[in-house]
């Protein structure tokens, strides 16, 4: 049975940082297991709205919040404990942040403080989660070396590996490949590829070639509004229906 | 490529007079701070020396404190400042992660953050008069080790707490965001990846302020200390004798105390400190030895 009711639900989402705008009445679905891509030049709102799903917003004192996110058919705002939904929501940043801990440690990091304690339990997640993030074979016998000592686009695949640790049904990418070199970039969109099979991938890019060759639909923000959301087909070629969409995915502007 | 490009200019030989001629006052200025130390040391050694014993460090005074020991003080002093850091150092710590990761940047916490500046700046025979008026009297503690650790205590929280929010501050927002993210809870976070990577900053205000306690004559001369008391204490409610304090009693409260002795228990109110501190440092390097970034 396929579930046909959307992974993420945003509606009538406007957020604004000390009366500023950034998010404008954005609403939009995301479907069970699709890559959506998210463009847009910068300031356009698009990590906002990220930060409004797994609810990092409210990490940020100035932002006040308008509308509602939900997840799987339940409103975000539900969650008592902010935790409980970020366990299903891997995130990845743009710029690799590695925990100042082994290799390992970042992995296990996650299930274990979601109370894993198993050994065992904890090496098969970290092997599968690096396997996952393509990583594996470079890392396997440096486990116990710092995170921060592999390399840019070995520490990319790690915050993939670690976001990927909870088993999470949603993954949001912002900007994954901003610091990373052309061969890693593939490298990692192949491995988005075959995890897509099993979750449902929001992925910000400034590459509008990415969105193009990832998304199965892409959505066009223009400072903090909603311009467009269609599938690949339509937002690429000259049926887009909003002439801006058109103009910037040819690169006209932006 | 023209090969002069690479020739010394006038331009380049004047940088580098600049630089050399820096270097040499900015080291002449770090020599010339060695110069107090040495001489301070230097001072209470050769002073002191005629004092120093065994004797001097494992007795009583004796003979109205014109012989003797300071044996009694080493004890009092380590019994304040153990105390004061007792209370002190957990209560500044707590109050500085609670100021640095929980507390909204709203009027309150201004405020406190005011008060902790402030607090900082008292004199410290205004924090005598306090623990005077709240400890002994109004809370009916006595003249005690208690009272005085207290006002030690208070006296050294807001620097542990100012030192406790930078050591907090100097951790990368991103940790704790990629923490959140993975759905840590912020006390996780905290526990687990903030208080590693930032111990030794915080054991540094504490280890600073084991001087300071140590040093402090002023505000344990009213609450606990003693001139003079033939006995150990037994416990935080006996008075004590206290080196800093014995020090400005056999300076200047005494008449006919030979020269050497108030050398002699200055020397040993530094050594003590000197150890503390070195304690301290180790147990930091200790901690500090697994640092990751």
């Amino acid at each position: 049975m396929v579930n046909a009711s959307p992974m993420i639900e945003v509606e009538e989402l406007s957020v604004s940082y000390a009366g500023k705008p950034a998010l404008d009445q954005v609403t939009l679905d995301v479907r069970r297991n699709e890559i959506l891509a998210v463009i847009g030049p910068a300031n356009s709102g698009k990590t906002t709205l990220l930060n409004c799903i797994n609810r990092m917003i409210e990490t940020i004192p100035a932002a006040s919040v308008s509308g509602t996110v939900k997840v799987d058919g339940h409103d975000v705002a539900e969650y008592r404990d902010p935790s409980m939904l970020r366990r299903r929501i891997g995130m990845v940043f743009p710029l690799p942040v590695g925990l100042p801990m082994t290799v390992y440690e970042n992995v296990a990091f996650a299930p274990r403080m979601a109370g894993e304690r198993d050994r065992t339990v904890l090496d098969e997640s970290v092997e599968r989660c690096l396997k996952q993030s393509a990583l594996w074979d470079e890392v396997k016998d440096r486990l116990d070396d710092l995170g921060t000592r592999l390399s840019g686009g070995q520490q990319q695949r790690l915050t993939i590996a670690r976001a990927l640790s909870l088993n999470p049904e949603i993954l949001c990418l912002d900007e994954f490949s901003i610091a990373v070199d052309p061969v890693t970039t593939m490298k990692i969109e192949e491995v988005l590829k075959e995890l897509n099979k099993d979750m449902t991938i929001v992925m910000v890019t400034n590459l509008v070639l990415q969105a193009k060759r990832m998304a199965d639909r892409t959505a066009l923000l223009l400072n903090g509004k909603l311009v467009e959301v269609g599938d690949n087909e339509v937002i690429f070629s000259r049926q887009a229906a909003d002439a801006r969409t058109f103009q910037y995915v040819q690169g006209l502007f932006g | 490529m023209n090969a002069s490009s690479f020739a010394t200019s006038a331009r380049t030989a004047t940088n580098r007079r600049v630089e050399s001629v820096g270097k040499t006052v900015l080291a002449g200025v770090t020599a010339l701070l060695i110069l107090p130390l040495t001489a301070i040391l230097g001072l209470l050694v050769i002073r002191g020396a005629p004092a120093l014993s065994l004797e001097f460090l494992l007795e009583a005074p004796a003979a109205g404190m014109t012989a003797g020991g300071v044996f009694p003080a080493i004890v009092g002093t380590l019994w304040l400042v153990g105390v004061s850091l007792a209370v002190s150092a957990p209560v500044g710590i707590m109050a500085g992660i609670y100021l640095n990761e929980y507390a909204r940047a709203n009027w309150i916490t201004r405020m406190v953050n005011l008060a902790i500046v402030n607090l900082a700046g008292v004199p410290s025979i205004v924090h005598a008069l306090f623990g005077v008026g709240v400890f002994v009297l109004f809370l009916g503690l006595g003249t005690s080790i208690l009272s005085a650790s207290l006002t030690l205590a208070i006296m050294t929280l807001p620097v542990i707490i100012a030192s406790t929010k930078e050591a907090l501050a100097a951790v990368p927002m991103a940790f704790r965001e990629a923490c959140w993210t993975l759905g840590a809870t912020r006390w996780q976070t905290i526990r687990h990846v903030v208080l590693p990577n930032s111990i030794s900053g915080i054991l540094t205000g504490v280890i600073l302020q084991v001087s300071r306690a140590a040093g402090e004559t002023a505000p344990i001369m009213f609450t606990g200390a003693a001139f003079y008391l033939p006995f150990l204490p037994q416990s935080v409610q006996d008075q004590c004798m206290a080196l800093s304090m014995h020090l400005f009693t056999v300076s200047t409260q005494v008449p006919n105390v030979p020269e050497a002795i108030p050398y002699a228990t200055a020397l040993v109110l530094l050594s003590v400190v000197l150890l503390v501190n070195l304690l301290a440092i180790a147990f930091r390097t200790y901690l500090r030895r697994n640092r990751k970034w």
